[in-house]
């Protein structure tokens, strides 16, 4: 799924990587629990969270994870938007909670067994 | 090749700032061609633990040794010790503060995601003295 349709699914903002919005994602994982991400992600994964600090920027870092989706409508402060531009990670923020962002995603096709 | 030592200091004060060190050990890696797995490996292992050098013991030293087959990465902290080795080894044995774990860590994975993501791990503790903790990663040759 290309980067664009999981902006339009959510009705996100793009916070950052406006450039790669044609990427591609195979999956996603939806976590509040950076260790949980840190144990269990595979590649090219897209990261779903409720967390803006710091530690959810080098959490993607560590795990080549290039897309964050802030969900609930969190944003994070500038300080943050401009470390992960820095990394080339695209960040959005979405106003639909974890769950229902989650879902939305699964439901379009994103890391469906049976699609792919 | 001689190997290629770097050092580090963690700061223990700022959590804003844990991870740091993975992050430019990370990027050393991939400049040197290393291939993404054995990269993302060495990041996940240093990273728990730099942050658990934050969390837990206020921060200390971080050396890395890279050689042709090999990744060597000592975390060196001067904080209060591991009381019980095998207890902290388990997966959701965790002493972290609710402050930590409001920010996404204290879930008690750390030293379980090391010992997955490492070749070899060994921690040496001794309470009110500090941790020890060296990460081994055999490496694929060097492009
Ligand atoms: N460097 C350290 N110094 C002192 N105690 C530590 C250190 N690293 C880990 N610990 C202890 O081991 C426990 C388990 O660590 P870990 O598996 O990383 O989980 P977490 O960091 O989420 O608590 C910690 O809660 C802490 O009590
Ligand atoms: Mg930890």
């Amino acid at each position: 799924m290309k980067l664009s349709e999981v902006q339009n699914i959510l009705n996100a903002t793009v916070l950052t990587g406006h450039e790669f919005l044609n990427n591609d994602v195979n999956t996603a994982c939806g976590s509040d629990l950076m260790s949980d991400v840190l144990a269990f992600v595979k590649d090219k994964a897209l990261l779903l969270t409720g967390l803006i600090n710091p530690q959810v920027i080098r959490t993607a870092e560590m795990m080549d994870i290039e897309t964050i989706v802030f969900v609930r409508g969190k944003q994070p402060e500038d300080s943050i938007i401009g470390m992960a531009k820095m990394k080339n990670i695209t960040l959005m923020s979405t106003d639909y909670p974890l769950f229902v962002a989650c879902g939305l995603l699964y439901s379009n096709g994103l890391g469906n067994i049976k699609n792919n | 090749m001689a190997a290629l030592t770097m050092h580090y200091t963690v700061d223990g004060n700022d959590f804003t700032l844990a991870g740091d060190c993975s992050s430019k050990v990370k990027k050393s890696l991939t400049q040197l061609g290393f291939d993404p797995t054995t990269i993302r490996k060495v990041a996940i292992a240093m990273y728990e633990g730099e942050i658990n050098m934050v969390i837990h013991a206020n921060g200390g030293f971080i050396d890395v040794s890279i050689e042709p087959d090999k990744i060597v990465a000592v975390l060196n902290d001067h904080g209060p010790g591991i009381a019980d080795i095998d207890k902290a080894m388990q997966e959701g044995f965790s002493t972290a503060s609710n402050k930590v774990r409001e920010l996404g860590f204290g879930a008690g994975m750390g030293l379980p995601n090391m010992k997955k993501y490492s070749d070899e791990m060994n921690i040496s503790t001794k309470i009110g003295e500090g941790t020890i903790v060296t990460l081994t990663f055999y490496t694929k040759k060097i492009r």
